[in-house]
């Protein structure tokens, strides 16, 4: 058993590190590489947060669509509906498509990019989300 | 680089009298953006009655290597040239580099004042005014870069519907990604993929709120000419539209600033001929080339090719074309 600082506290306090030391006391290339590292360290944080619950979803929605076996390994599915929408053979027009892929890209938005202004305007009203 | 501004300040100093009639010393280097291969420089030329602030565009000899699909400084700077003399609004050109002027491949052009960051363009306050004409001025921009005589213009590569698209598809499978969403978009792009233009126009290629030099009064300079080829001239106007380059003005479709109706106006006004269809496949096609090319350079990250935490953190800036995607293909009632 590991001690705390949990994982996902360690990568609040050294995003906190890079914004409010590394950021503040540097300028141009490296306050902006700063920035985007310490950026990266919020999405690996949301994704541990966050993924466990998104993939339960994920594979739910695509074995339904596939009429797949529900435990097979989600990038498999992910392979096989790639695979039957380049043939054609699952579309727009596929009713529950749009929705699962709906679904699907706004969980992968709240972990890549919860503050991209066309993910907040999808979200449905008055939700608690993780920021 | 500290040898590289030795070396570029030099090489202007011995420049400074054919740059700038009666120019002796050049001062205030600067590097203003740009990787490896291509650079872009500020500096200033004096001399007893002169101060005249200029721009350097160069890719060092010996780092010939270009991007897929560039046209090359020496290219850019011909149709910069040209466009000019079309009443595009661009840097005057002052200087072609030169083998011995031991520069590398490039030009110095005028320096323009005003800004090029896309978030202050959509939200600066100063800028309010400008925001009020710029969609309707980048459209009379573009129909006259449209109408420019291809006789005396340089080599381009010859791009298409069709093409892009493909190279896109091809790209997007090299990197072995596993996108739904993209597939999707790429069926939807094949099954509406016009029919090839009759008449292939000089296109820009990259006109995009953030390479467009813009002050109070609007749009001063069409910038960044390198992806410039021949094809069909509503991939301009589709490219403007896509999303990425309205940095977070959603309402605003033209670049966050402006109203396609406005884009539209300004371009039938200066003589262009819009395909409404055409324009929103092309920003169908823009929206996820954006996708494909966050996902190129997270790929050079994952290869060990670059070490750029930026290259890194790119890879998570592909779904943002996923979720724009989807609004335009299966748009929801909030979307």
């Amino acid at each position: 058993m590991h001690d705390q600082p949990t994982p996902e506290q360690l990568l609040d306090a050294v995003a906190a590190f890079l914004r409010e030391q590394v950021v503040p006391g540097s300028a141009g290339a490296l306050a902006f590489h700063a920035r985007v590292a310490a950026n990266a360290l919020d999405i690996a944080r949301r994704e541990l947060a966050l993924a466990p619950a998104a993939a339960l979803r994920e594979q739910a929605a695509l074995a339904r669509l596939l009429d797949a076996d529900p435990t097979t390994d989600l990038l498999q599915l992910n392979r096989l509906l790639c695979e039957r929408i380049a043939a054609g053979a699952l579309g727009l027009d596929t009713p529950g498509l749009d929705d699962a892929l709906w679904q699907i890209t706004l969980d992968k938005l709240s972990v890549d990019q919860p503050h991209y202004e066309s993910y907040l305007r999808s979200l449905p009203p008055a939700t608690d989300q993780e920021t | 680089m500290p040898d590289d501004i030795g070396h570029v300040s030099a090489g202007l100093q011995r420049l400074a009298g054919t740059l700038v009639a009666g120019a002796r010393t050049v001062h205030d280097v600067r590097r203003l953006s740009g990787g490896a291969s291509q650079q872009t420089w500020a500096f200033r030329v004096a001399g007893d009655a002169v101060d005249v602030p200029l721009v350097l565009r160069r890719a060092p000899a010996g780092v010939a290597e270009r991007a897929k699909g560039t046209a090359g400084l020496a290219t850019e700077a011909r149709l910069i040239a040209a466009a000019r003399d079309a009443g595009v609004p661009v840097p005057a050109l002052r200087h072609v580099l030169r083998s011995e002027d031991g520069l590398g491949e490039g030009f110095v052009m005028a320096w323009l004042d005003g800004e090029t960051l896309g978030r202050r363009i959509v939200r600066d306050a100063r800028l309010a005014a400008a925001r009020r004409v710029l969609a309707r001025q980048c459209g009379a921009a573009l129909a006259r870069i449209h109408a420019m005589p291809l006789q005396g213009l340089p080599a381009l590569r010859v791009g298409g519907a069709r093409a892009e698209r493909q190279f896109q598809l091809d790209a997007h499978r090299s990197h072995g990604t596993v996108r739904p969403v993209f597939e999707l978009a790429f069926q939807w792009l094949r099954q509406h993929q016009p029919a090839e233009v009759a008449q292939p126009v000089l296109v820009h290629g990259d006109f995009r709120n953030g390479n467009l030099m813009v002050d109070e009064r609007g749009l001063q300079g069409v910038l960044d000419w390198e992806l410039a080829h021949l094809g069909d001239p509503m991939e301009d106007l589709g490219w403007l539209c896509v999303n990425a380059w309205r940095f977070g003005a959603i309402d605003l479709p033209v670049g966050g600033f402006g109203a396609r109706e406005e884009l539209f106006e300004g371009y039938a006004a200066a003589g262009g001929r819009l395909d409404i269809a055409r324009v929103r496949y092309w920003e169908v096609l823009g929206t996820l080339k954006w996708g494909v090319v966050c996902e190129t350079m997270a790929q050079a990250w994952l290869a060990g090719r670059e070490r750029d935490v930026e290259k890194a953190a790119i890879g998570r800036r592909a779904s943002e074309s996923e979720i724009d995607l989807l609004a335009l293909l299966a748009p929801r009632g909030a979307a």
